[in-house]
């Protein structure tokens, strides 16, 4: 049985702009995924939460305010210090491309600048879904 | 089913009764999967649902925000909380937009509450296929009360009753007319009506007509409540979180609770067996037309079997 993929949009931070989370959320769910949409200002703990209860396959965090560098890595170990590593992170939002590769290293599986055309991230999600674990 | 499979569900069974938010998500994803998996997982987890409160009434009628306040109150009172919010799967892409838990950040953070959005995947009357499995895995999981929110639903989607102990139909002010309380479908379901936003203008006029109405609890012979919240600000939760303590209460002392859950698990039957008999033709591929059916004699063999196999599941002899 294919699992169906649940995927959680996340705005983590202070800042409020969700305009690029929400249009992400609404795109991924005319791909035909199930789309979590957390709300803005969540810590990554509450997050973290979130993606465990919702099971979801994928975490996206959205961020505008320049706290990726903290904030992303933080979501990342979080998932791993609750027995949810294997839930995939990716990130979007105004991230320096020096920061990029830096968040990769941290574990967050792609970053998608602003201007990403939304096709390269439903490649994305299907290239890394063959990955995980059969439901 | 291979051993290794059973026993990766057997972990997660277990670290349902544990209490881990890690087992009880997947447990949850597995039943709404489907299949073998679903059926061997729900016969280890052996569990009956703990009281189910349902919440449905039009979409923006403040179901999910309610929900949230509700949740306030039940963790006064010391109660383990867990929430089912449905919203529709897109009829087009099968995709799904999941916007309700967002209404009830506030509790993010207290683990002894459990939230998680599901989607109808084409289930229809408002609400998942899975989610009387999962009231059953949350119940194995130690929590006293859930709440499950129905997607916003019209005049007709009365799903909820299937899986609900309590049903409480959210309305508005100023959407429609006495007439809009006397017709059939939602306006015949509601054990409580909930007129939220009461501070609108229009609070009065609904509630004269839902009085009116006289609107009676489904199968018994008590007229329906009517409340007065403000979700957004909490006027009113409490009263309605006590409201509907005193009515489950009621219900079940009356019986009204065991005749609805009969209802229930009878219903849950009758799929399986439906189920069954449809996979097995299909998996023939069908009955030949000159296939040898004496439907007297079919009947009375399969009559016979259903006594053997099915006469010790409590079902007793007498209806």
């Amino acid at each position: 049985m294919e699992n169906t993929v649940r995927i959680l949009i996340a705005k983590p931070g202070l800042d409020g702009h969700d305009r690029g989370a929400k249009y992400i959320a609404r795109a991924l769910r005319d791909a035909g995924y199930e789309v979590i949409y957390s709300g803005i200002r969540q810590t990554p703990e509450a997050i973290v939460e979130m993606a465990i209860q919702e099971d979801v396959q994928f975490v996206g965090l959205s961020l505008l305010s320049g706290a990726h560098m903290a904030l992303f890595p933080r979501v990342v170990d979080l998932l791993r210090e609750h027995d949810a590593g294997d839930i995939v992170v990716f990130g979007g939002g105004i991230i320096p491309g020096p920061d990029v590769y830096e968040l990769q290293e941290a574990g967050v599986r792609a970053v998608f600048p602003p201007g990403t055309p939304i096709k390269k991230v439903i490649d994305f999600i299907e290239a890394t879904r063959q990955e995980l674990p059969a439901l | 089913m291979t051993g290794g499979e059973d026993g990766a569900l057997g972990e997660i069974v277990d670290g349902v009764r544990r209490r881990r938010p890690r087992a009880i998500g997947r447990a949850i994803s597995i039943v709404e999967a489907g299949g073998p998996r679903r059926d061997t997982l729900m016969d280890l987890i052996d569990g009956t649902p703990p009281p189910v409160v349902g919440l449905t009434g039009p979409p923006g009628a403040g179901k999910s925000t309610l929900i949230a306040a509700l949740v306030s109150a039940a963790r006064e009172a010391g109660k383990r909380v867990a929430v089912l919010a449905v919203d529709p799967s897109s009829p087009f892409s099968g995709g799904a937009l999941l916007g309700d838990r967002l209404r009830m950040t506030r509790h993010s953070g207290d683990t002894e509450v459990f939230i998680r959005s599901m989607a109808t995947r084409g289930h229809g009357g408002g609400l998942s296929a899975a989610a009387l499995e999962a009231t059953a895995i949350l119940g194995a999981a130690g929590f006293d009360t859930v709440f499950v929110e129905s997607v916003g639903v019209g005049q007709s989607e009365v799903g909820i009753m299937s899986i609900a102990d309590l049903v409480l139909v959210v309305l508005n002010p100023g959407t429609g007319d006495e007439i809009q309380t006397l017709k059939a479908g939602v306006m015949e379901i509601g054990d409580v009506y909930i007129i939220n936003k009461a501070d609108l203008a229009g609070a009065d006029d609904l509630e004269r007509a839902l009085r009116h109405a006289q609107l009676v609890i489904p199968g018994t012979e008590h007229r329906a409540e009517i409340c007065r919240t403000v979700a957004a600000d909490g006027t009113g939760v409490p009263e309605l979180y006590a409201a509907t303590g005193d009515l489950l209460a009621r219900l079940d002392e009356d019986g009204a609770l065991d005749r609805r859950r009969r209802v229930r698990v009878t219903a849950a039957w009758e799929q399986l067996a439906g189920d069954l008999l449809r996979q097995w033709l299909r998996e023939r591929g069908g009955v030949p037309p000159a296939g040898r059916v004496r439907f007297g004699e079919l009947r009375d063999r399969l009559w016979a079997l259903m006594d053997e196999v099915l006469g010790d599941t409590g079902t007793g002899g007498e209806t």
